[in-house]
């Protein structure tokens, strides 16, 4: 869900607040903003570059730089899928194909009803189990057909 | 009774969570008295999730519970069971091990403070507080420890660059981005003994003149992330951190910053950027870190692992440290063990082992009983090594020799079914993904190589040469590892595998 603009404001004030005197405070801001709204309003990006000095170009830069920082909202739950090579070696591949081909979506897509969100993520350190998976923020290794059906029922409710 | 369940990620990845529920819910029912700790892994994350028993004689593991066994293993009283492999240290998998970093790692309470100084922690902190500066980065120096994030490069050093640099204001930063697939070393000791890195931090402070310090952790761990933060908190309560560390009356203190899922932020140059909230794009080098690093001042920048071994090394004495190992790879390693493999999961060992004595004794072969094809040593930009280098020692000089990389320690095991030209595509794609854009061999090469793959694939045998130069260009020409290791698992995979790429197979035919 988009945030409104007036919302936007009011919530970045205490954000900015909590952030003063740190060194180097673009990131720690970027991801606070992103954990209250869900992704980086692009609303707040010129608040941000006014607190900190800085251009609205710059911000933006920093921010498209990282894959972590999304200009749009995601669907309720997150799931993410190790394509690196520990993963690769345990059938991460197919693993991953099955996973669009049953949810009908490529990376970084949302299913249309807004329930999940795909992403790849390249290790998660769970390497000596794999294949791996996060899902809204919790571990899921050695995804096998009884782990993955667990996830796809647990992602598409 | 008190029961030992791992809060390590990798064990919950397996169900450890659900099992130290069961454990609660049925010693409730039974009306048992019990505390549960959730400790870090032990490392054998094959038999995650290993709950553990504390007796009389020791404790006493069970492995791969399952919430569902557990109603069972109190009906059997913890005692014999076909979950049951004895008492834990007696398992080969931790006799065969050296563990001076990992000491701890999954014994004690992480969170604890009593238990961490029970199991020598802070012993090491003591001794440094009580040495001069230059002393304490001498007895680094004596160690022979070389930096375990990849390059190897001596951490006495390092620290004797920015001990020598004034300045108002100098840094430690800990490089939590462990990015390596393959690697989980940094994961394990922050989640299971986080007080460890705090103390080698507190040190490299006092020896350096800095008091300040950052952990720059991957967003990617977020149980590392919240133990770490806890562990900070606890040690700023008990003076551990602060104005004046344990009464010394000197002062180091220290926060953690998550990064935002870029890989080349492992990079040094690239994370200090990212620290000071800017695209973490690469620096040229000089000006060094140790000079020029966080906001232009001397800034040490160490691997987990480097700075996590310190405590020891103070603990036990250099020459203690220096006496394992081989050659110029002194001290021990974590290996990380993982892929398609039997035995998955952390040994540390002294430098020297054999790469198949690793991958066919240790790891006991595949996951999927096929033979072992390749292991891609060292993460994205390492190579990939075939069973006939299978005698190359794991220490970094050897294997800079064949052609290949140490890294993290991270060792990826293939079964026969890999496609060897698929893995080298993979290598230049990554590289293309993650390339931070600065430098055009990199950035265009990794493009153009993965086309070159591809049209290998489509049996053009031209394009083979085209490939190699372009692997010397990155080579020659990346300003960092990133484009610059590339190369090495893309032309070991041509090199030792010509079968996978079609026109060299025909060649050969
Ligand atoms: C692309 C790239 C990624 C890297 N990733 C990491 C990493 O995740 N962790 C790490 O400690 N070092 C990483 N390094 C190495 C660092 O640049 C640097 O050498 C290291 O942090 C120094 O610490 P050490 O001397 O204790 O190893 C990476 C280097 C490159 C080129
Ligand atoms: S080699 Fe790649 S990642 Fe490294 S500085 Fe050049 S463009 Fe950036
Ligand atoms: S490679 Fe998938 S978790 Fe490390
Ligand atoms: S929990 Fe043991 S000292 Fe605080």
């Amino acid at each position: 869900m988009r945030v409104e603009t007036g919302e936007v404001t009011a919530r970045l004030q205490d954000i900015l607040a909590a952030h003063e005197g740190l060194e180097g405070p673009l990131l720690p801001i970027l991801h606070a903003v992103q954990e209250s709204f869900g992704y980086v309003p692009q609303d707040a990006l010129p608040l941000i570059a006014a607190n900190l000095n800085l251009s609205r170009a710059e911000v933006h830069g920093v921010m498209s730089f990282y894959h972590d920082f999304r200009e749009q909202p995601q669907g309720r739950h997150v799931l993410k899928l190790c394509r690196a090579e520990a993963c690769q070696s345990m059938g991460g591949d197919a693993l991953a194909e099955r996973v669009k081909h049953r949810l009908g979506i490529d990376w970084h897509q949302t299913t249309p009803d807004g329930a999940v969100t795909l992403e790849p993520v390249f290790c998660l350190g769970l390497c000596a189990c794999a294949p791996a998976a996060l899902v809204d923020g919790r571990v899921v290794g050695r995804v096998d057909e009884t782990r993955l059906e667990a996830l796809l029922t647990e992602v598409r409710a | 009774m008190r029961i030992y369940v791992p809060g390590d990620a990798a064990a919950k990845a397996l169900g450890a969570d659900e099992v130290a529920e069961a454990i609660r819910a049925e010693a409730d029912k039974r009306g048992v008295a019990i505390e549960v700790i959730r400790n870090g892994s032990r490392g054998m994350v094959w038999l995650e999730p290993l709950v553990e028993v504390q007796t009389g004689i020791g404790r006493v593991a069970f492995g791969m519970v399952q919430a569902a066994d557990v109603a069972s293993l109190f009906e059997a009283g913890w005692g014999e069971h076909k979950l049951a492999l004895g008492l834990t240290e007696d398992l080969p998998w931790m006799k065969m091990q050296t563990r001076l970093t990992f000491a701890r790692c999954g014994v004690i309470d992480p969170l604890c403070l009593e238990d961490y100084e029970a199991h020598g922690g802070f012993v090491g902190l003591h001794k440094a507080i009580a040495m001069a500066p230059e002393a304490i980065v001498q007895e680094v120096l004596d160690s022979g420890l070389r930096g375990r994030g990849g390059a190897g490069f001596p951490t006495g050093i390092k620290w004797k660059t920015v001990a020598g640099a004034a300045a108002s204001q100098k840094y430690i930063v800990c490089n939590a981005d462990e990015g390596d697939s393959g690697t989980f070393a940094d994961r394990m000791i922050m989640e299971g003994d986080p007080f460890t890195l705090i103390e080698g931090m507190t040190i490299a402070g006092l020896a350096v003149g800095a008091t300040r310090g950052y952990v720059y952790m991957r967003s990617e761990y977020p149980d590392a992330i919240r133990v770490m933060e806890q562990a900070v908190l606890i040690a700023r309560d008990h003076g551990l951190l602060g104005p004046s560390v344990m009464g010394s009356g000197r002062a180091f203190d220290m926060e953690i910053r998550t990064g935002a899922g870029a890989y080349v932020c492992g990079e040094e140059t690239s994370l200090l950027n990212s620290l000071e909230g800017k695209r973490g794009v690469v620096r040229a080098k000089p000006p060094l870190p140790a000079l020029e690093g966080f906001l232009g001042k001397p800034t040490v920048v160490n691997n987990v692992i480097s700075l996590a071994s310190v405590p020891v090394i103070f603990e036990k004495g250099a020459a203690y440290y220096k006496d394992f190992g081989l050659g110029r790879s002194r001290g021990t390693i974590p290996l990380q063990i993982a892929g398609n493999v039997k035995h998955g999961g952390l040994f540390e060992v002294a430098f020297g082992m054999t790469l198949g004595d690793i991958v066919d004794n240790l790891a006991g072969g595949t996951a999927t009983g096929r033979p072992v094809k390749a292991v891609q040593v060292g993460g994205p930009l390492g190579a990939y090594f075939p069973r006939a280098l299978f005698n190359t020692q794991f220490c970094y000089e050897e294997f800079a020799g064949a052609e290949g990389l140490v890294g993290h320690a991270g060792l990826v095991v293939f079964d026969d079914t890999v496609d060897m030209l698929k893995q080298a595509r993979f290598a230049m794609e990554f590289c293309a993904i993650e390339s931070c854009g600065k430098c055009t061999p990199c950035r265009i090469g990794a493009v153009r190589g993965m086309e070159t793959v591809d049209r290998i694939a489509r049996g053009d045998a031209a394009a083979i040469p085209l490939l190699t130069d372009l692997c010397a260009t990155m080579k020659a020409g990346s300003l960092c590892a990133l484009g610059g290791f590339t190369p090495y698992p893309v032309m070991s995979a041509l090199t030792h595998f010509p079968d996978d790429f079609a026109p060299l197979k025909e060649a050969a035919e």
